[in-house]
This record gives C-alpha cells, structure tokens and sequence, in this order.
C-alpha cells in the first residue's frame, strides 16, 4: 500500500487552489497515480468546501480511482460501433479467463476495464493496452500484449 | 528531397503509423532516399490506415494501408516517384471516396503538419480571425447567423442566435466553452479535427471570443483522447507564443485566454449544462434549464457552449463567406457535415458533405456496405440515444430535419452499421444499460427508468407476461422521454422503441398476421401479481 503524507498532497493541489476540486484531484491522481487517503481533506482545504462534496466529486467519476491501478490496465469499448464488430465476444472471452468486466477483474498484474468509445470506432473491436490504442483487437492477442506491457 | 506525409491521427496510430513512419526513416536512411516525413492529420480513410502520402510532382500520391514489412519494397519499387504499387489509391485529389466529398470544416486534414501555425497559416489559418478582429462584433454574429451554421454537437440549435444571446447580455465576464466530450460511440470527428487541425479550433474560439466579448475560454476534452489532448495543449501553447492568444490577440489589445480540461470518464458530462458544472470542478450534475448557458453559464456569467465542429467550421465560415456556407446542404439544414462511419462498415471513416446525402447514399455508397459482407440490418445513427433504422429509411435524406421525420436524429453524425448477426433486444437493452451507467441522477425517470427498463426488456425477452411487459416498457419509455431533464434520459427510449419497432422477433414477438392484434399464445400465463407489475415504474 503506498502511503502519501499529507505535505506532498498539500504540494501538489496548492498551485491549483481555487480553480476546483475536480482539477485538485485529477493533479493528485495524475502524481501518483491515485488519489490516496487523506485527500479529501487536503482538497476541501485548499478549495475552502466540505469533505462531503470533494467525496461527491471524487466518487462521481469514473476515471478518479482510489487505490493504484494494477501495472497494466486493459480497457475495452464496450460500446455500439465496437458492439457491431463483436466486443461482445470479446468480453466473454476475457470473463472465460477469469476477468471479469463487472467484478474480480484482476489477475497477475493485469486489470481488465471497460470504457465506453476510444473514438476509433471505425476499426473496432478497439481497446488499450497500458494506454496504447489498438484495433481489431480479441482477447487472446490482448492479454498477450498486456503480459508484455506488465513485465 | 521528396514529402512523404504520415498520419499521426490516434486511428491511424492504433494500427501502427507510427511504426510505419519508423520504418520509413530507417529503409530511407538505409537505402539513401532523400525523405522528410510529416505526421499529418488522417484523411478519415480508416479502412487505409496505416495510410500515407507523397508528394510529387502531378500532386500527392497515396498508399494504403502500409504494412511495415513492406516499406523497403515499396521504396525501392518507386513510391517516392508516385508509382502505382498494389496498395496504391493514385492521386489523392482524383480519388472517388474523397473527390466525391466536400471538405469545409476538415479541408486542412491530412494536408497540413497539426504541430505548425505556419502550415496552418500557409493554408488559409488566421485569414478569418483577422477579418473578425477588423469586423464590429454584430457583423461577426451577423455573419454567423447568415451562414445558418447549426450546433453540431447534437441539437441542431441555430449557433448565431446562441452567439447574438451571449452578446447582447451584459456582464463583467463572459466565456466560451467548447464541447470536446464527444462521448458518442460512433463518433470521432472531433478527435479527428483537434488530432489533425488544432489551430482551427483555436481560431474558431477567438473568434467566438471577441464577436461576443469573451475574454475567456475553456476546452472541455474527454480523457479518453490522450493524443487530442496533448495535441491542443501543444497547440495552444503555441498560440500563445505566437500571439493568437493572449491579452492582445494578435495585437488586437482584445484578450482571449484558453484553458484546455480534462474529463473523468463520464458521459453525460457531453450535456452542456453537466460539462458547466464539471468545469466549474463539481459533479458533472445536469442543470435544469431555463436559464440557458447563454445567459447564465459557467460561473453563472453568459457562455457560449459549442461542439468542436461548430467553432471549427466558423474560421471557414468567414473565410468563404456566410452565403457561399449557406449556398451548401438544405435550406433548414445549411453547409456540410461531417458524417461518421462506423461499426461493421467496410470503408469506415469521415465523410464531409453538405446536408441532404441520402441515409442509403451514405452506407453503401461511402461506406461500401458491412465488413462481413452479410447484410445489413440496422444503422444507429446520432450516438447511444440515437434512433435504430433500416433498410427501409435508406432513401431518408441526411439532415437535421429528414432524420427526425424518420424518428430518429442527426446528432453528432455518427452512423454505426450493424449486420444481420445484431440481437436488437440485446441492442436495447444496452440503451438503457448504458442509460443507467452514465445518468447523473438527478432527475428520477433517468437514474431508476433506466434500471427498470432492462428489467422489463429482459422479461420481454424471456417471454414472461410479454404483451403486458411491452405495455410496461411503452409507458415507461414515455415517462423516461416526457420526464428527463436533459437529453440522457430523454432521448434513451429512441435506440429502445426504434430497436423494438424494427426487429421484434429479436424480442421474441411473432410479427402480427394480417392486422390482427398479436396472438401470445405461448405465453398467456403470467408469472407476476399485478400489484408487482405496478411497482416497475417506481
């Protein structure tokens, strides 16, 4: 578990301050990778608001994480246009390797996420690969590239 | 020494452009070619990706898609010379897929290098915000107004008046807010354009800037387009330098500032009031409207809020002048747009042209009918709250107006093919699914609508009390379509009610037989009291 002390924390939002919680915590994500423990304090601080409503922000959106992510992160569209090109299967091909998209979706430092459109909708199946956008992609060569990106 | 343009466009990158480009300087350098490669924009052929071009003397000549493995042959065979090669398309200009379009808004894609203000100058950049800057801002508006540019973001709303709105209002701050949450499965032509011509956005903001005394802007990008991100930050950076941006644009001594933020993975942040408020750094929480963004926005002061194409389009606009804009498309729906194509289409991509292409023009013309070569069997068009249509809408005319004749709507002009393989009940019941993923919750036919719109679709589909349940979904579609605050909720029940009206055997439903009512025979026994049914609408 990485622990970040509140000073760091309290370092990177003072720049930012008065120019939003939803901005003070991406710039925590962006530094470490999460947003850890005690954020929430130092952002409702610094933005002069209540810790109720930097946890309103900070559990609103789905990018905001509050734990780090595993060393690759796969995100499959699961939306319409890669829908027509059989997303589906590949989804149901990563659940028969035991990631589930809706649950335990974490094996041997790989996550496997979905993501509603990269905007490549014209080559789907489309996903990303440690952040690397891919087409036509299935799940074996998927998991494949992320090994290689885990290692 | 020869050009040889390389897309760096994130499509054309997902398929190995940039390994191609490498490639490309190694075989060079190897072989003594004399070459400059120039990442560009893509040209929206996707199907051609990794795509690139060369200059020579008769014009560009284009190659596609490039394998890397055959880019020393293709060198050493005459590419640099514009031979004809088996993955040659010839000459750029002469080639149907694009001679046939109309380029406004995406004139500069693929042509010029995205990173450079002098290319982008060198091709017509900055003529219109010089004009503007000399203009009195009513011209400006004025002008907008006549060209009859509408919100391409989805709702179709005349930009003029929204631009005439904001400057009319009186204010110690006023700002324009660009919508770059371009969340729509199907669509990427902003992507596209702030990939491929960043400058022109730029240019268009300022200029929404000083017409309406702006002095601030802010660009909204989702996160999920890092390269489009980094490309406008890059881009604006560069503005700055240059002057374009700034306390004095371009020595004008009027101010435009551009801040450019980033999402957080949330769709409904694409509705302009949710975008305000999640710039503003709070929950992306749809506003109830009145008042409008236009008379109170961010902050609470006067903002024009518009898509990406809208603003990109208007340096255009000034630039050829609002009739000759107009003089393009229909009379309610003027100039071009820049159609999607997607899904299961075989030259999936971007296709600019005026407004009025028909439906059936645009899929098995441009798009060349399925990958799979199986038949189709719908289009989704306009993103996730878009209508289903069919085989039988192909003569529908591609304009704000024809397509919501047809039930469904333009929206962003994404158009996504499915084949005959598509489960349609799967396909709505993703609708509302995706619905109550993404809805922020403050309105109630939204948030729990949509969860007990997958209920009832699944009960559908399971045959369990079938006419009643459909009964169920129609009242709760109406509910969901008359009750929502924005668009989310509102407009779900499209791809639901289209989904359900043009494959009902996909729901299990026997098509009726000679106008009678539907027989269910199969399923007369139901499996719920009716007190149950009752709560399904919460």
């Amino acid at each position: 578990m990485t622990v970040v002390d509140e000073a760091q924390l309290r370092e990177v939002v003072a720049p930012l301050a008065g120019r939003g919680i939803l901005l003070a915590l991406q710039a925590i994500q962006e530094q470490f990778g999460f947003v850890p423990d005690g954020s929430m304090a130092v952002v409702a601080e610094s933005e002069n608001v209540t810790r109720a409503e930097v946890h309103g922000v900070l559990t609103y959106y789905a990018d905001l994480r509050t734990e780090l992510p595993a060393p690759c992160v796969v995100r499959v569209c699961v939306a319409e246009a890669c829908q027509a090109l059989g997303s589906r299967q590949v989804v149901a091909d990563l659940a028969e390797r035991g990631y589930d998209l809706h649950g335990r979706n974490v094996i041997d430092r790989i996550a496997c996420e979905q993501v509603f459109c990269l905007g490549n909708c014209a080559l789907g199946p489309s996903a990303t690969v440690a952040g690397r956008i891919r087409s036509r992609v299935n799940a074996a060569t998927l998991l494949q590239e992320a090994w290689e990106a885990s290692r | 020494m020869t050009k040889v343009f390389v897309s760096c466009d994130s499509s054309a990158r997902s398929v190995g452009a940039d390994e191609v480009a490498a490639a490309l300087e190694l075989h060079a350098m190897r072989d003594g070619h004399d070459i400059e490669i120039v990442r560009t924009g893509s040209r929206g052929m996707m199907w051609l990706e990794p795509y690139i071009e060369v200059e020579t003397t008769r014009g560009r000549v284009g190659y596609g898609p490039v394998a890397v493995a055959d880019v020393g042959h293709m060198l050493n065979l005459g590419m640099l010379l514009g031979r004809p090669l088996a993955n040659s398309i010839g000459l750029v200009a002469d080639y149907p897929w694009l001679a046939q379009q109309q380029r406004v808004t995406f004139a500069r894609l693929g042509e010029v290098d995205p990173t450079s203000l002098a290319d982008y100058e060198r091709h017509g950049g900055l003529v219109a915000l010089r004009t503007a800057l000399a203009l009195a801002p009513d011209d400006v508006v004025s002008e907008v107004t006549a060209s009859g540019l509408r919100g391409r973001g989805g709702a179709g709303f005349p930009a003029g008046v929204k631009w005439r709105t904001v400057l009319d209002a009186q204010a110690d701050q006023k700002y324009v807010c660009c919508n770059a949450d371009e969340g729509d499965s199907g669509t990427f032509a902003d992507r596209m354009l702030m990939e491929g011509d960043p400058f022109s956005l730029i240019e268009g903001m300022a200029i929404a800037g000083v017409a309406v005394g702006a002095t601030r802007g802010y660009l909204y990008i989702r996160s999920e387009y890092p390269d489009a991100i980094a490309r406008m930050q890059q881009a604006a950076a560069t503005a700055y330098q240059a002057g374009l941006l700034g306390d004095s644009v371009l020595g004008s001594g009027r101010a435009f500032h551009l801040d450019i933020r980033v999402g957080a993975g949330s769709y409904v942040c694409g509705e302009e009031t949710a975008m305000l408020e999640s710039l503003e750094g709070k929950r992306g929480i749809v506003r109830a409207k009145p008042p409008v963004p236009a008379l109170q926005g961010l902050f609470g002061k006067p903002t024009i809020v518009n898509n990406v194409l809208t603003l990109a389009t208007v340096p255009a606009i000034l630039t050829m002048g609002a009739a000759a804009y107009a003089a393009l498309g229909d009379s309610a729906s003027a100039g071009t747009q820049v159609f999607q194509l997607s899904g299961n289409i075989r030259h999936g991509g971007a296709v600019e042209v005026p407004f009025g292409v028909t439906l059936g023009e645009m899929v098995d013309g441009f798009g060349g009918g399925t990958l799979s070569n199986r038949a189709i069997k719908a289009v989704q068009i306009g993103g996730p709250l878009g209508a289903y249509l069919d085989g039988s809408h192909w003569s529908v005319p591609l304009t704000y107006e024809g397509l919501a004749a047809a039930g469904g709507m333009i929206g962003h002009g994404g158009i996504v093919v499915f084949d005959d393989t598509a489960d349609m009940a799967a396909q709505a019941r993703f609708a509302m699914e995706f619905c109550a993923e993404e809805s922020c919750g403050k309105c109630t036919p939204c948030r729990i609508g949509s969860t007990r719109g997958v209920e009832v679709i699944d009960r559908i589909v399971a045959g369990v009390d079938r006419q009643r349940n459909l009964a169920l979904l129609d009242d709760l579609c109406e509910a969901m379509t008359d009750g929502s605050l924005c668009a989310m909720g509102g407009l779900t029940p499209l791809p639901v009610r289209s989904a359900l009206r043009i494959a009902p055997a996909d729901f299990g439903i026997e098509p009726p037989e000679s106008g009678d009512s539907e027989a269910d025979d199969a399923e007369s026994d139901s499996d719920l009291p009716e007190e149950a049914l009752d709560d399904h609408l919460v």
